[in-house]
């Protein structure tokens, strides 16, 4: 493809998940021979396995013990990574060019008081007068810090508070689909000149019960051991394997980019997302819409599937990528670092943009069900697919 | 019209609002809302829908007439977004499906205590403290719930209306807080420009006043505890303000291309000229003390208009002290000495502050103000405060022809957002 001035490109990477802080970690994984080690916590939250945060020193990108404890760890952990990508994008410290950044958070909520909760909930199975009890107790337990470390707009405003990225500020929430629309409105935005530079991710903290509870409302959290993401065990609980990850992309436009002698990762060709009935083959028909602007060689394609473990949804995407992308390598990243909802999709262009940025040729993550890739990557096609709802694609280009 | 009329002073399509629907606790509808509006009558009452025992703050602007299947904040808040997206809809003339995309304005709606009571009821005897948790997870393993889930996911409102409507794509739910309902707009509006769709349906709900919703605001300080009577609550650029009243309410502004508007015979109620955003780094729940954001904001949305002048500004208002002190201030940088010269109304003295909904339902009111060329009160203006000198439309509405408004939404988490509407062009 011709390069254009209003081209979308991914220049700051910032990435969290069980298998390491940043894009060292990332970029390690990505071009290793074989597999990364597992990550899986099988006990604190028995019995549902998730991939847990690694170890973090937050002061590295929060550095007012003030504002870590005004935040619980989804906030910590999204304004964590949002640094990272801006340092990486080389922008941590320009003021100017945080001050015009645009930025679109995919959000769920923060973390509930647990103990609040389950003492109101104990105490209202010994009274009949419910409502009244939760006057009585919410107004002495909450702390008011609490409300805004719940609030989803806090995210981002964190980051706005902590890294000074304030050209404008947008939350989207509504699981992963959220995450799809930040990166599809950031890319539709830069590429019409209507921003020219912005910060775009999500962050999730699966080591929550609340945050679970979504999930096992459907019956659809994985129970008991680990199993591979494209075998998993269709008699331990639904299917998912939830992990605790972040990302965040700084996009530019090209000609802003370029002005700046930044390094490009990647550039996003295409991207685009979809809804509705999934019965039917109508799921496929319209993955097949979303991926109509590819092209590419599939030997030098990477196929990093967001597929999330849900049985059933998750062998029909496979069937879908195999025969869609025939002869490209599917990565199901879901087996190494867990599901993360809202900020599954821009996990997933994270790794894309690390393995196009170093030409990687990606290990099979689960090589009874994925083959080797014989050439570097040159362009990612990143899927996820909703486990309630929504679907997004992207085509990622290395930059020549 | 020639092809340069659709097009602004930038060369982008120009955005027109063909149609309108809103729901407040003045009543269902424009026409309803309206009348009570300009008649400078408050809907804001003591709380009924749950016990106020022990509570500071009493009152709300809750809407309770409209019918929800099941009482919690996720089907009030799809509830009100349908009655306003049919009452748009039916006005714009348009049936079918939309074939445009959706942006919702929505709350963050935490799952209801009348679901963790109910699961707490089906689900085995508390082991240790803090284990609710642990026993919820253990009755859905056995029993999974779909129409929890439902509840649970923040994109179940868009699915429904998406379904209802025909919405093309993802719908976008979006939380900008108290400035929700204007980025929606925005999200439409920049849509258009980007020449990806002829049409958006932009939507700001907000039914979500629950006893937690309300005593979270009420530790942060943020609401006004003169429950005595409800109605003087609200008094916004008062000296006697203390806080804002908590409200419900939805509005739903159908945008098109001027041009797909003129071509399909539409009438054009208003033009969507500019928007503006700016975000604030200053503090979690308080404004930068210099006003810079909000300054910038309210410049930003007048430059994307491409003009400098406005005859009326729908103000964000809330009734906090904090509040109306910032918006004058920044108001003041920007128009100057002309600003007392501008009526400033807060459709909040009226509506309180229906949060998520809030930018889009001043938005509706705005456009209605040129299209009646009548001024809303700011009512319960008794004891003006004497750091804020502004012609506030005291009380009473005023006949005033405007062609140009400025609608300012501000919101916690350094959240900024500013509208500028105008007139159809004759």
């Amino acid at each position: 493809m011709a390069k254009a001035k209003n081209d979308v490109v991914i220049t700051g990477v910032g990435i969290v998940t069980c298998q390491g802080v940043g894009k060292e970690a990332h970029v390690a994984l990505l071009g290793a021979d074989g597999a990364p080690a597992l990550r899986i916590d099988t006990e604190r939250f028995a019995p549902y396995p998730v991939h847990p945060m690694p170890e973090i020193d937050w002061s590295q990108q929060i550095p007012k013990r003030g504002d870590q404890r005004q935040m619980e760890n989804w906030q910590r952990l999204g304004v964590f990574t949002a640094g990272l990508a801006l340092d990486d994008a080389g922008l941590k410290d320009d003021m100017e060019a945080c001050g015009t950044m645009d930025m679109i958070v995919a959000a769920g909520g923060g973390e509930r008081d647990i103990a609040v909760d389950s003492l109101i909930v104990d105490e209202g199975l010994k009274r009949n007068d419910r409502e009244r009890l939760l006057n009585e107790k919410l107004t002495t337990e909450l702390r008011p810090t609490l409300f805004l470390a719940q609030l989803s707009n806090l995210l981002a405003g964190n980051i706005s508070i902590v890294h000074k990225v304030t050209g404008s500020s947008r939350t989207f929430m509504g699981e992963e689909a959220a995450g799809i629309s930040a990166v599809e409105t950031a890319f539709h935005r830069i590429r019409a000149g209507q921003s020219t530079h912005t910060l775009v991710g999500s962050a999730l903290v699966a080591e929550r019960q609340d945050v679970i509870m979504l999930y096992e409302a459907i019956g659809a959290h994985a129970t008991g051991g680990w199993t591979p993401l494209w075998s998993r065990d269709d008699t331990a609980g639904g299917g998912i394997v939830t992990g605790t990850a972040a990302a965040f992309l700084v996009l530019e436009s090209r000609q802003h980019a370029e002005a700046r002698g930044a390094h490009v990762y990647a550039t996003i060709d295409a991207i685009g997302g979809d809804r509705g009935a999934r019965d039917d083959g109508k799921l496929e028909a319209r993955l097949d819409r979303l991926a109509e602007g590819f092209a590419a060689d599939p030997q030098k394609t990477v196929v990093l599937s967001g597929a999330s473990g849900l049985h059933g949804l998750t062998a029909r995407e496979k069937a879908w990528a195999e025969n869609r992308f025939a002869g490209a390598a599917l990565r199901g990243f879901s087996a190494v670092t867990g599901q993360a909802l809202e900020a599954q999709f821009p996990l997933g262009l994270a790794l894309a943009a690390l393995a196009l940025g170093d030409g990687l040729e990606v290990p099979a993550f689960d090589p009874a069900a994925e083959g080797a890739m014989s050439a570097p990557a040159e362009t990612a096609v990143v899927t996820t697919v909703g486990h309630g709802r929504g679907e997004g694609l992207a085509i990622l280009s290395a930059e020549k | 019209m020639t092809k340069a009329a659709f097009r602004d002073h930038l060369g982008r399509p120009i955005v027109a609002v063909t149609g309108m629907g809103v729901v407040t606790s003045l009543g269902q509808g424009l026409a309803d809302n309206w009348a009570a509006l300009t008649g400078g009558v408050s809907g804001i009452h003591a709380i009924t829908r749950f016990p106020v025992d022990g509570l500071n703050t009493r009152i709300s602007g809750m809407v309770d007439f409209v019918d929800v299947p099941v009482e919690n904040p996720v089907e009030r808040s799809y509830a009100y977004a349908r009655e306003t997206t049919d009452e748009a809809l039916a006005q714009a003339g348009l049936s079918g499906d939309f074939g445009g995309p959706l942006f919702l304005a929505a709350p963050p709606i935490e799952p209801d205590w009348r679901d963790r009571f109910a699961l707490a009821d089906r689900a085995a005897p508390s082991q240790r403290p803090g284990d609710a948790y642990d026993r919820f997870l253990a009755v859905l393993r056995e029993n999974p719930s779909p129409a929890l889930h439902e509840a649970w996911a923040f994109g179940s409102i868009s699915e429904r209306l998406s379904d209802r409507y025909g919405t093309r794509g993802l719908p976008v739910t979006l939380s900008t807080a108290c400035a929700s309902g204007a980025t929606a707009i925005q999200l439409g509006v920049e849509a258009i420009r980007q020449g990806r769709t002829d049409r958006a349906l932009t939507v700001g709900t907000d039914g979500s006043v629950t006893a937690e919703a309300l005593i979270r605001f009420a530790l942060l300080s943020a609401l006004s505890t003169q429950n005595d009577p409800p109605q003087k609550a609200s008094k916004p650029f008062s000296k006697d303000r203390d806080g804002f009243v908590i409200a419900e309410g939805a509005a739903t502004l159908v945008l098109e291309s001027l041009e797909s508007a003129v071509a399909r015979g539409a009438r054009v109620l208003g033009i969507l000229k500019g928007c503006g955003e700016k975000a604030d780094h200053f503090h979690r729940t308080r404004s930068s003390p210099d006003g810079g954001p909000a300054i910038a904001t309210i410049r930003a949305a007048l430059e994307d208009a491409g003009i400098d002048e406005v005859g009326y500004i729908n103000a964000h208002g809330t009734s906090t002290p904090e509040n109306d002190k910032m918006e004058y201030l920044s108001m003041s940088a920007v128009f100057g000495e002309k600003l007392p010269a501008i009526p400033v109304s807060s459709n909040k003295s009226m509506i309180g502050h229906t949060l998520t909904a809030a930018g889009a339902v001043e938005a509706v009111f705005s456009i209605q103000t040129m299209l009646t060329g009548t001024l809303p009160p700011t009512i319960n203006y008794q004891n003006p405060d004497p750091a804020i000198v502004l012609d506030v439309v005291p009380n009473v509405k005023r006949d005033a022809a405007v062609t140009a408004v400025l609608s300012n939404s501000f919101g916690f988490g350094g959240q900024n957002a500013s509208l500028v509407m105008t007139a159809e062009p004759a």
